[in-house]
């Protein structure tokens, strides 16, 4: 539904994108986890036809997203990272505005508001300025405003900023209907626990595209059991200490425990012994699950390592 | 197409409702300003303090001061003998013009013989000077022949008869020029703001991601402001009728026409603003910059074009209000046909064409 191939963009001597490719499928919900500056919103927006590639090319329900903008346009949904909504009009009028804009108007246009009020839970208050609404609702209506000419491909970029949890969670319970309807969702975020929610997760870092893939096989470049969390005192200057230990391939704070990533789980007991020998007692080592986020710091590690050598 | 340019002209008329102040400002500027120009600034003279030095002391030279008086344009403040040399009451700003009336004033005219009275000014302000002299030739030209069944030949060369404006009312020599004024602020900042916003705030960027042609959006943004600018522009016409007796002389339907064009590029100037500047600020400054000061200085709204260096009545070319104004004041004041103005209709032509072109070059690079 949505392909690059070698897709790069550069900002005069700046390489925004580098050479990124991918294949979305049907229905998928595939998500770009990366921080900001990494180039997801550059790949957006070439993708949706408001941004020329510097050299490769890509296709967005099948149209050649260089020659062919015009008919992608009207097959998309696309969210930006800024408000797109007026504050000053209502509820109302922004869905027919936005509408109209997809030429839907007339007996389709109430067909698909009556969609909208019921996907965002807006329906009473149809007349109340969005200005004046809580920022879960706005979203849920920019979402719906995005929308409102079925478009088989939809693109939201960070789309879930600035708000609360609860209204975040349901957010994405929306991206979830939108998929089993068939819709492809093109997300990117940079909260680990939207991109777990995720199919597929591309994590981009630097303008080049690191790794892709499911959550569950990402999580498996490393061995069983080689994730440990240690919780000690000090932490701060214990990260140096483990990162030099023998077995410790690599370490990095994780809230305010260090996640060690080591060669085999059976070093955690003198890991253990030698951090309560230089002081940093009491100590705590165990296994864990690797998260997302291990993940991606790994990933960085190594794609910044193999630059270096 | 037509639906996607009401579309967006339905959420401009709404975010307009919505925005009072803008709404209010941009209905509400003209009528102040015609307020100002017609009554405060006006360059009408009236109440000249004249000093009299009537040394011919006769039933006709009274007359002639009479003549003066009763025009309403001055008032006697000084009857000037030897104890008060006039220069001391020119000094003081006890006058500002004197009437000097020779001792042979009476003799010469009884006897058809050539005589003659000297006007002197206060020539410190040009513009008021200009004006004061205006009024006592025409006096001189219309009554005082008259009074003596004589000829009158003014001291200088020049035609005493004032065409189109015979009271030199200056609210009918601003109100063409106040209407350029007005369009030209309520096409250029208004429709540049409303495409500048859209990008500050970032909905512009969303709205390139759907179908709508640049085209579209511009059509439907620039829509309603002309719709405003119309009705500021025929309510100013109509103040100005009602409260300064402004003729209407010539056809609405070629007034409007004109109009049109004029706005045209001044909606065209205003979206190629918009392309250029990235916040409301850099807009507002630059329309002000381009078009609303030379429209007030460069148009021949105030100061005629013809007094102006020769570097700057160059420049004044570049200026549509120019064109604009000329046109109105022929249509407006004179009353008279296409056959006239079609030079100046040409050059709004080419104006509206020129710019439109470019903001729609630069519009379509952006995208």
């Amino acid at each position: 539904m949505v392909s690059a191939t070698g897709l790069t963009r550069t900002f005069g001597q700046f390489v925004a994108v580098d050479r990124v490719s991918f294949e979305v499928a049907p229905g998928e919900i595939f998500g770009f986890l990366g921080s900001n500056g990494a180039g997801k919103t550059t790949v957006i927006r070439m993708l949706c036809g408001l941004l020329r590639p510097t050299s490769g090319s890509g296709t967005v329900a099948g149209f050649d997203i260089a020659t062919r903008s015009a008919e992608i346009k009207s097959r998309i949904g696309y969210m930006s990272q800024k408000f797109s909504l007026y504050g000053e009009l209502t509820v109302d009028e922004n869905l027919r505005f936005w509408a109209g804009t997809q030429r839907v108007w007339g007996r389709l246009f109430e067909e698909r508001r009556e969609w909208a009020f019921e996907m965002t839970g807006l329906g009473s208050r149809n007349d109340a300025l969005v200005a004046d609404l809580p920022g879960g609702f706005r979203q849920r209506l920019a979402l719906s405003c995005a929308l409102l000419h079925r478009p088989p491909v939809v693109f939201l970029d960070e789309p879930t900023g600035g708000v609360d949890p609860e209204a975040r969670r349901r957010f994405w319970d929306l991206i979830d209907d939108l998929s089993a309807e068939g819709v492809t969702v093109f997300v990117t975020t940079h909260y680990m626990d939207e991109a777990e929610r995720c199919h597929r997760v591309a994590l981009m870092h630097a303008g080049k595209l690191l790794a892709l893939d499911t959550v569950a096989e990402l999580k498996k470049i490393f061995a069983p059991g080689s994730v440990l969390e240690i919780e000690c005192e000090d932490a701060a200057h214990a990260l140096d200490d483990i990162e030099d230990l023998p077995g410790v391939i690599d370490a990095a704070f994780f809230g305010n425990q260090v996640h060690a990533v080591v060669t085999a789980p059976e070093i955690a007991q003198t890991i253990q012994q030698s951090l309560e020998s230089r002081g940093f007692a009491p100590v705590k080592v165990r296994p864990v699950p690797p998260s997302l986020e291990d993940v991606f710091i790994r990933s960085i590690r190594e794609a910044e390592e193999g630059r270096e050598g | 197409m037509i639906r996607r340019i009401l579309a967006t002209t339905v959420k401009e008329l709404l975010q307009l409702k919505r925005d009072w102040r803008t709404a209010l400002a941009l209905l509400g500027m003209p009528v102040v300003l015609l307020m100002i120009y017609g009554y405060a600034l006006s360059f009408d003279v009236t109440d000249i303090r004249l000093g009299v030095v009537d040394q011919s002391r006769t039933q006709d030279s009274r007359r002639v001061v009479e003549a003066f008086l009763k025009s309403g344009y001055f008032v006697q403040r000084a009857v000037v003998d030897d104890s008060r040399p006039l220069d001391n009451l020119f000094t003081d700003e006890t006058i500002q013009a004197a009437l000097v009336i020779p001792s042979d004033f009476a003799s010469r005219i009884s006897a058809r013989r050539t005589t003659s009275i000297q006007f002197i000014l206060d020539g410190t302000d040009a513009q008021t000077a200009n004006t004061v002299l205006g009024y006592a030739r025409q006096i001189v030209a219309s009554q005082i022949g008259g009074l003596y069944d004589i000829e009158v030949q003014a001291a200088y060369q020049a035609d005493p008869l004032v065409w189109y404006n015979p009271d030199l009312k200056s609210s009918i020599f601003l109100v063409p020029g106040l209407l350029a004024f007005i369009l030209m602020v309520s096409s250029v900042i208004a429709t540049s703001l409303a495409v500048v916003r859209e990008k500050e705030r970032g909905t512009m960027e969303s709205l390139r991601a759907t179908p709508i042609r640049a085209i579209e959006l511009l059509l439907g943004k620039a829509l309603p402001y002309l719709l405003v600018a119309s009705v500021s522009a025929a309510g100013s016409l109509f103040l100005a009728w009602a409260l300064f007796d402004v003729p209407i002389r010539g056809s609405l339907v070629w007034l409007a026409a004109v109009t049109l064009l004029f706005l045209a590029g001044g909606l065209g100037w205003g979206i190629f603003i918009s392309t250029i500047a990235e916040t409301q600020q850099l807009a507002f400054q630059l329309s002000l910059l381009s078009s609303m000061l030379p429209t007030l200085l460069l148009s021949g709204f105030i100061f005629p074009i013809s007094s102006m260096p020769k570097a700057l009545q160059i420049l004044t070319h570049i200026v549509p209000a120019r064109y604009y104004i000329s046109a109105l004041r022929a249509i407006v004041l004179k009353g008279v046909g296409p056959e006239v103005w079609w030079p100046q209709t040409a050059a709004l032509v080419i104006y509206a064409g020129v710019v439109l072109l470019l903001a729609t070059i630069r519009m379509v690079r952006k995208l």
